[in-house]
């Protein structure tokens, strides 16, 4: 066939665990055996934070000192706590979520529905200034977050309408985490647009069709995936964002996320930090993002090493 | 010549309006990303370069204050002389640390990832969808999850390490209690030049491994898995052994998937807040500190927004030479045409 040089191999939006398992040579007994064990050792270590912290959070002296699986007198306390007031602040675990939700909600539709606009535009057109816009995005996407909070926070502190400051405000952090997740979208969809034939829309321009009306009835549903996947990405940043969250709405408790009350549990000034209690939070935080990552483990592996592997 | 000339007479040349349809066009898919960017991500990296001359503070926070002075480099000045109000900061030093963290991390998760990924290749081994599964799981995982998880791991009364230490080789040889706090040994394990590890970093190295290595061993079976299988047969036949086997034929598939991946994966460690922000705290005396945890030092905690604009500047430039000399930049904006 081809030389190995030549070829560069490129993952594809499919099944990555997709193997031929069975197929092959069979492998004798003592190397099956030894190999076995070489995986057990690595996935105990891969298990082992993660059953300390479901241990700690079951034990009832609130200490972190599981010295059994599941301690002696384990009990659900801690998460009754966690649920009813994380913090030394009367904020419920409900409310903190419902913050979190709503700041993962923006960023993550703000971030797909402009990029994957801009993304088409990059992948699919020729105009004046295109390099230089995507060479502007990809200077963007290279800066942490960090970089820009400053400016960011004194700008949007400008923006006063009555009592509402939106440099103290939830929406500023949307707006704030967007302005990163944004070039990540843009760069992420290009990837994956960059991989479906022209032909297809070239022939629904043939049959009368606008750009706008190729993109939205033949380009739109062929990219689900890689839109899903972008979307969650969004999601997951919004739901654990905690520099821009930190800097702008410390100051009121109503408005905290769970990523600044669990740095008020645990962070550099927390004091002793109540272990157990911090083990459920962390538990009960961790949580959504886990089933669904591994629920569509194989999309978002593939969607994020697409953009990669290209180039 | 002539024919040219009675072309461009006989035929109308298009008018601008037509001419210019494809970018217009363009610019209307772009225009609501491009308008949001340039509120929320240029302006304030123009208004940054501006600050980064002032003595912008907290005081030029609030409504209706007078305008900050200009002060020239100063900020810069200050930053290179290490003269920011912040503890134990020493630019030199955490530049060169920032450099090393990043850098032996993506080796270290390269190779990990690599070797697991080539075992759970070898043909024939049962289970392989089991362990893919349970292998994965530190992906899931919201990294500031992990960055406290792992403090706690570390705590030197109540974490894992140290119970762990204490239920085998404290009680095989009744050993005392051994309570070594990782975290905070004021004695470096290496100090060379400007390059210092505390024991601290190995703490936080030991963190990362287990965060970094499953996603590199994912990047590493899909090229795995794209190699064709005759051509190992190929090779058998010519009598090569496991380790020419792996040179001629698994190792040039696996580096134009893996080396794009590892300069991702320098560039997200570079700037990986969470692990020293909650595992370390950047310390002992500061010796685990990053540029991100530097920068959002002085803004958060002494509110010296002009120094932290000048130190993004800095931040800026590092992540652009690193780019740079990694040279993809200009690789990947070229594929509209590929």
């Amino acid at each position: 066939m081809t030389t190995p040089a030549a070829v560069a191999p490129r993952i594809e939006i499919q099944p990555i665990a997709r193997t031929a398992t069975g197929s092959g040579r069979r492998l004798k007994l003592g190397n099956q055996v030894v190999l076995q064990l070489i995986c057990l050792l690595i996935g105990s270590t891969v298990l082992f934070p993660v059953v300390w912290i479901v241990g700690m959070s079951l034990d009832p002296r609130n200490i972190a000192r599981p010295d059994s699986l599941i301690p002696p007198g384990a009990n659900l306390d801690a998460y009754a706590r966690v649920l009813a007031r994380p913090t030394l602040n009367p904020v419920s675990f409900f409310q903190l979520a419902l913050n979190s939700l709503s700041l993962a909600f923006i960023i993550s539709a703000l971030s797909v529905g402009l990029g994957v606009l801009a993304a088409y535009s990059f992948s699919r057109m020729k105009f004046r200034g295109r390099e230089f816009l995507m060479i502007a995005v990809l200077a963007v996407l290279m800066l942490p977050a960090v970089a820009t909070i400053g400016p960011l926070f004194v700008s949007l502190n400008r923006v006063r309408l009555g009592g509402f400051n939106l440099g103290g405000s939830l929406l500023g952090v949307a707006l704030a985490v967007t302005s990163t997740q944004l070039p990540f979208a843009i760069w992420n969809l290009k990837g994956y647009l960059d991989t479906i034939p022209k032909e297809l829309e070239e022939a629904a321009v043939v049959d009368g069709a606008g750009r706008f009306q190729a993109f939205r009835h033949v380009v739109l549903p062929l990219s689900t995936p890689v839109l899903a996947v972008t979307a969650l990405f969004g999601f997951i940043a919004g739901w654990t964002e905690f520099i821009t969250a930190q800097v702008f709405i410390v100051g009121d408790p109503s408005q905290w996320t769970l990523a600044v009350a669990l740095n008020a549990l645990v962070g550099q000034y927390a004091g002793s930090t109540p272990w157990s209690t911090f083990a459920a939070f962390a538990i009960l935080f961790a949580l959504p993002v886990m089933v669904v990552y591994l629920l569509l483990q194989r999309w978002i592996v593939s969607g994020l090493t697409v953009g990669g592997v290209k180039g | 010549m002539t024919a040219v000339a009675a072309s461009q007479a006989g035929f109308q040349r298009p008018s601008f309006w037509r001419r210019t349809q494809n970018s217009r066009t363009a610019y209307l898919f772009l225009l609501p990303a491009l308008l949001v960017m340039a509120i929320i991500t240029f302006y304030p990296l123009v208004f940054q370069v501006w600050m980064a001359f002032t003595d912008f503070q907290l005081k030029n926070l609030r409504p209706n204050s007078p305008g900050p002075a200009y002060v020239g480099f100063d900020n810069f000045t200050r930053i290179l002389d290490s003269n920011i109000v912040i503890p134990n900061f020493d630019f030199v030093r955490v530049l060169t640390f920032n450099l090393f963290w990043a850098f032996s991390n993506v080796v270290i998760h390269v190779v990990i990832g690599v070797i697991i990924a080539l075992i759970l290749n070898v043909d024939g081994l049962r289970f392989k969808r089991i362990w893919r599964a349970i292998y994965i799981l530190p992906i899931a995982i919201p990294p500031i999850i992990v960055a406290t998880v792992w403090r706690n791991m570390f705590d030197p009364q109540y974490g894992a390490v140290n119970q762990a230490i204490n239920g085998t080789i404290g009680v095989l040889f009744k050993l005392p209690p051994f309570q070594l706090d990782w975290l905070n040994q004021p004695n470096p394990i290496f100090a060379v030049g400007p390059l210092i590890l505390p024991l601290a970093y190995f703490a936080l190295l030991t963190a990362n491994i287990w965060l970094g290595w499953p996603l590199n061993s994912v990047v590493a079976t899909g090229a795995l898995q794209a190699i064709p299988k005759d051509l190992y047969e190929a090779a058998e036949m010519d009598g090569a052994g496991y380790w020419s086997k792996f040179k001629t034929v698994t190792l040039p598939f696996l580096r134009p998937a893996m080396l794009p991946f590892a300069i991702y994966g320098f560039v997200i460690t570079f700037n990986l807040f969470a692990l020293s922000y909650f595992m370390s705290g950047g310390g002992p005396f500061g010796q685990t500190e990053l540029l991100v945890t530097t920068a959002y030092r002085l803004v958060q905690e002494q509110h010296l927004y002009a120094v932290a604009a000048a130190f993004a500047i800095f931040q800026f430039f590092i992540l652009l030479i690193i780019t740079l000399a990694t040279n993809r930049l200009a690789r990947a904006t070229a594929s509209f045409d590929a």
